[in-house]
């Protein structure tokens, strides 16, 4: 990859949950790159850590009983305008560690360079609050604008959003809006402060799928139209696959695998991944086809298996699986995988390539 | 084929307030609005629209949770809503139901045992040992340890409780069971566990399934059939292999097409139909056909007239005025 290219690095990020019941390790020494202009989808099921490293990133895990223990968030420096705070040689030359930034001066970061699109717009809105005033609030805060232009701004967003008479519903509260609209609005205010980095944590998944299309669809367009790099968080392998240039699969808070959209869809490089395509039923299938579980559930964060993660749901499971953690290889072209059946003394399987 | 379970003209209103919260100004909400449909047995039906079709209230209605506001639901030959209290306690144990959500639909402060006999106890069958021993068989019948029998179900994750909801659901041998949104509150690697299972006791039991989701790639997988509803009414009926390659009604058209689909070299070249806005409300259902505000082929006739139910050959039933 570009390595002048990088918007975002997450190096090492480690967040644990200290809780009574003892220490949930919710991300493990994660490494990510986001380059600029594109897309990355992260999917993974639930309580794989996907939502909690990005909520790392915004610095917004609440502590306690969170902590983040580890590791660096690096970003791109001169696009925060931290001329200052900018790492002045070595790898990450140019970029700004947000974990080590001030609270006043991540408060800067935070919906003016990173903006969030949560979930659940039902709850993500304030409900006795106006849209108008939630939407201009951002930008008046981070001093871009004054009350009218922030004002004449939001209604603009609103109408880039598709909410037909922006004008009258700057004065409405959320219970007025049905979800998909709601999610146009968190979509809107996410964007009105033109930020760099976009990320979204299921933006779907409270919808239906007819206004899932329309959402999915409008995040497509906006992409085109707005210089922004998107993270999009799904549990749905379908989801991303449309949208995104490069796909991260993540599990038990590590990154089992990530490569380039096709590559991964294509030639999956995990059992993991692999057990995910075969599990879900395709509308576009031929024949009536019996379903392949992965067998088992997700491992228990409190008390995590020994080894590999999966090796306890894994089909290919080896002895030495269940000894020791799978380093993260490079199998291809911008193609890393977490799995031993990469290394040469493996048991040949089909679609795995043995790599040094 | 044997039908099972005939749904004529059924009607299910609501009555809601719909003058603010100091006025009373009652309306009704018309949840499902005349519909009619087969089920034959051993066959899985799939139901599918989007949320506030009316897609749980048809599968609540048929077991007896609601009383219909009009039609008739004929059940082996029996009309359900003209039977007695006592009568229709007796058909309701062929007649079962699995819940949505797995975390809601099982009592906290019951052990998985008693959840899974209480139905066996209601109905005063076998003695306490023998409801004991059921009671294991069914744990091992749908892939549990029997030994968790003593366990509460907070101490199951969410694919392990709708298995002990399954559990419940077979413990009177039903013949029937409507499965509403069985899938939907789980991981994605679960879901393909519970759907195999389903289809596993269906062929081992003689099950006949009414499958309600808003997954339509999960329902053209499991069913036979598929009913497409909107708004409280069905506007396509066709067989499932059929329904994905000839969608007639534009609504289908329109769900099919917004299904995203695991592979981006489809994905990137595919042209979605987009269907605009949200769905109406089903207190004040627009005229004529109850899709015309959002589709795309919509003509004067179809806010006049209302589309009824064709049947297009082949038991493919269709309800839009520009279908031939």
């Amino acid at each position: 990859m570009d390595e002048t290219n990088v918007l975002m690095r997450v190096q090492g990020l480690t967040t644990n949950f200290h809780t009574y019941a003892g220490v949930v390790h919710a991300v493990d020494d994660l490494t990510l790159t986001v380059p600029k202009d594109s897309v990355v989808g992260i999917v993974g099921e639930s309580g794989s850590g996907k939502s909690v490293t990005m909520m790392s990133v915004m610095r917004l895990i609440p502590s306690p009983p969170g902590r983040i223990e580890g590791g660096q968030v690096w970003f791109d420096g001169s696009a925060l305008g931290m001329s200052d705070r900018m790492e002045k040689d070595g790898p990450n030359k140019g970029m700004v560690d947000l974990l080590s930034l001030p609270a006043e001066a991540m408060m800067k970061v935070r919906g003016r360079h990173i903006a969030m699109i949560f979930q659940d717009p039902m709850v993500s809105l304030n409900p006795v609050l106006t849209i108008g005033l939630q939407m201009t609030e951002s930008m008046v805060v981070h001093g871009l604008a004054t009350n009218e232009e922030a004002w004449k701004r939001a209604v603009d967003m609103l109408t880039l959003v598709g909410i037909p008479n922006p004008e009258e519903r700057m004065r409405d509260y959320p219970h007025q809006y049905s979800g998909g609209m709601r999610q146009r609005v968190m979509i809107a205010m996410a964007l009105s402060c033109s930020p760099e980095l976009v990320i979204a944590d299921e933006p779907t998944t409270s919808l239906d799928v007819t206004v899932q299309a329309q959402i999915l669809e409008l995040m497509k367009e906006l992409k085109a139209k707005l210089k922004s790099s998107i993270i999009i968080i799904s549990h749905d392998l379908s989801i991303v696959a449309g949208m995104a240039d490069k796909v991260v699969v993540m599990y038990a808070g590590r990154v089992l695998e990530e490569a380039d959209v096709y590559d991964l869809y294509e030639k999956p490089g995990h059992p993991y991944t692999m057990g995910l395509m075969k599990s879900v039923p395709r509308l576009d299938a031929e024949n009536r086809e019996r379903l392949v579980p992965i067998e088992g559930s997700p491992p228990d964060l409190l008390a995590p298996p020994v080894g590999c993660k999966f090796a306890p749901r894994c089909t290919y499971a080896m002895n030495i699986c269940r000894e020791q953690e799978p380093p993260l290889v490079t199998v291809g072209d911008g193609h890393r995988a977490r799995c031993f059946l990469h290394h040469p003394t493996a048991p040949a399987v089909p679609g795995f390539v043995k790599v040094e | 084929m044997d039908t099972i379970l005939k749904v004529e003209h059924l009607k299910k209103y609501f009555a809601v307030n719909v003058g603010g919260p100091f006025a009373r100004k009652m309306a009704s909400l018309k949840a499902v609005d005349d519909v009619s449909f087969e089920v034959g047995r051993g066959e899985t039906v799939g139901l599918v629209g989007e949320t506030g079709c009316g897609k749980t209230t048809v599968g609540r209605t048929i077991v007896g949770l609601y009383k219909p506001t009009a039609g008739t639901i004929t059940y082996c030959g029996e009309n359900l809503c003209a039977l007695t209290h006592e009568a229709m306690r007796k058909v309701r144990s062929k007649l079962q139901m699995i819940f949505q959500d797995p975390y809601a639909s099982l009592n906290p402060r019951m052990t998985v045992g008693n959840i899974i006999e209480e139905p066996m106890d209601i109905f005063s069958i076998g003695t306490i040992a023998e409801r004991r021993e059921r009671v294991q068989e069914l744990l091992c019948t749908v892939g549990l340890n029997p030994e968790h029998a003593n366990r509460f179900p907070h101490e199951f994750s969410g694919g392990q409780r709708q298995r002990i909801g399954i559990a419940r659901a077979l413990a009177m041998n039903p013949d029937f069971i409507v499965a509403d949104e069985p899938i939907s509150a789980l991981d994605v690697s679960i879901q393909a566990q519970i759907v195999n299972m389903l289809e596993d006791l269906q062929q081992n039991l003689g099950l006949t399934y009414l499958f309600i989701a808003h997954d339509l790639a999960m329902v053209k997988h499991i069913s036979d059939r598929v009913l497409v509803a909107y708004l409280g009414k069905i506007v396509e009926i066709d067989e499932s292999k059929d329904i994905y390659k000839h969608p007639l009604h534009p609504y289908t058209k329109a769900l099919l097409s917004a299904v995203p689909i695991p592979d981006p070299r489809i994905e990137m070249q595919r042209q979605r139909i987009v269907l605009k806005g949200d769905l109406p409300s089903p207190v004040n259902p627009p005229s004529g056909c109850h899709f015309r505000t959002r589709c795309p082929i919509a003509q004067q006739i179809c806010a006049e007239q209302e589309p009824e139910l064709r049947d297009m050959g082949s038991g493919h039933m269709v309800s839009c005025h520009f279908v031939s």
